[in-house]
């Protein structure tokens, strides 16, 4: 086969965090929304990479293994977006540190019965400075609340959104996604005029 | 076979074994930064099997984390392994778009048309 010889002849790589509490859906959003079967990497963490603050909770040992699932969705233009789940909340937060890095941003996702368990990527995506929606969830059961009434509950900023979804549904997840992309377009624009 | 459904159950080979214990590649490979083969391995240049899967995969572009998701090796690992095929030019690497400045608007228009194309 010929081989690539110039950098330029690769695609450009993007990614979107889907972030959120345990089993709120979020290898499910990106199972409807990757062109390929969810994978699965595993990182390494070694307690001389991240400092042993970092590793409250598993004290003792050198090393951790944290896997991360993720999905790939090719754009026209020479595009891929990979959509990253993230890892558990309270102990792979330099995990977070990483994926986040060089993000367009996340999607939170949030379950109305569990409200509280996206506290925490809320926090950390506000204090990043970094963009974020909020996607609800919509589990068969689950009480239906207004997505205004869910901005109050997280004490979302204005420029939020916030939409009611179900993950499990390709249409749907893509519109959250969408949205989210407009949204940053409308923040590049803004920013522009600064 | 329940073992290998054990989370402490620990990997068979020590991860780190085929990088030669060097934990860190020179250069910061994020998960979703593409490489491509450059050229096909030579026989000459004492390549590590683990080496060899990777370039295989890399006929095509791929990210850091799909690679380490085929060969079945952590991300960390593959990145050191990449870095010594770059270092004798069979591997072509491009960093990821928005890897330290916000993207443009002509990139996030890109995407939201690639999108709603979908």
């Amino acid at each position: 086969m010929a081989y690539k010889h110039s950098e330029d002849d690769l695609p450009t790589a993007l990614k979107i965090l889907i972030a959120g509490g345990f089993g709120v859906g979020k290898t499910t959003m990106v199972a409807s929304l990757s062109e390929v079967d969810p994978l699965r990497t595993e990182e390494v963490i070694t307690a001389e990479s991240v400092g042993i603050d970092d590793l409250s909770g598993v004290e003792g040992k050198s090393t951790t293994t944290v896997a991360l699932d993720f999905g790939r969705i090719t754009l026209a233009g020479n595009l891929i977006l990979y959509l990253f789940g993230t890892p558990g909340q309270d102990r792979f937060w330099f995990v977070w540190d990483e994926l986040a890095t060089g993000a367009l941003g996340a999607v939170v996702l949030a379950d109305t019965r569990r409200l509280a368990d996206s506290f925490p990527s809320v926090d950390f995506f506000e204090k990043r400075g970094m963009p974020f929606l909020v996607a609800v969830n919509c589990f068969d059961g689950a009480k239906r609340y207004r997505p205004e009434d869910i901005r109050v509950a997280l004490d979302l900023d204005d420029d939020v959104r916030v939409m009611l979804t179900d993950a499990r549904d390709r249409q749907s997840a893509k519109e959250v996604l969408i949205a989210f992309v407009e949204d940053l377009i409308r923040r590049a624009r803004q920013g522009g005029d600064e | 076979m329940a073992e290998q459904d054990d989370d402490a159950a620990g990997p068979l080979v020590r991860p780190y074994a085929m990088t030669h214990g060097r934990t860190r590649a020179s250069a910061d490979f994020d998960l979703i930064t593409l490489v491509v083969a450059a050229r096909a391995a030579r026989t000459d240049e004492g390549w590590e099997p683990e080496h060899l899967a990777i370039l295989e995969r890399a006929r095509h572009p791929v990210s850091v984390a799909e690679l380490a998701a085929a060969v079945n090796l952590p991300a960390g690992v593959v990145r050191v392994l990449l870095d010594d095929l770059r270092a004798r030019g069979a591997l072509i690497v491009r960093m990821p778009a928005a890897r330290t400045a916000r993207p443009d608007l002509d990139l996030l228009k890109a995407v939201a048309h690639g999108l709603q194309a979908l």
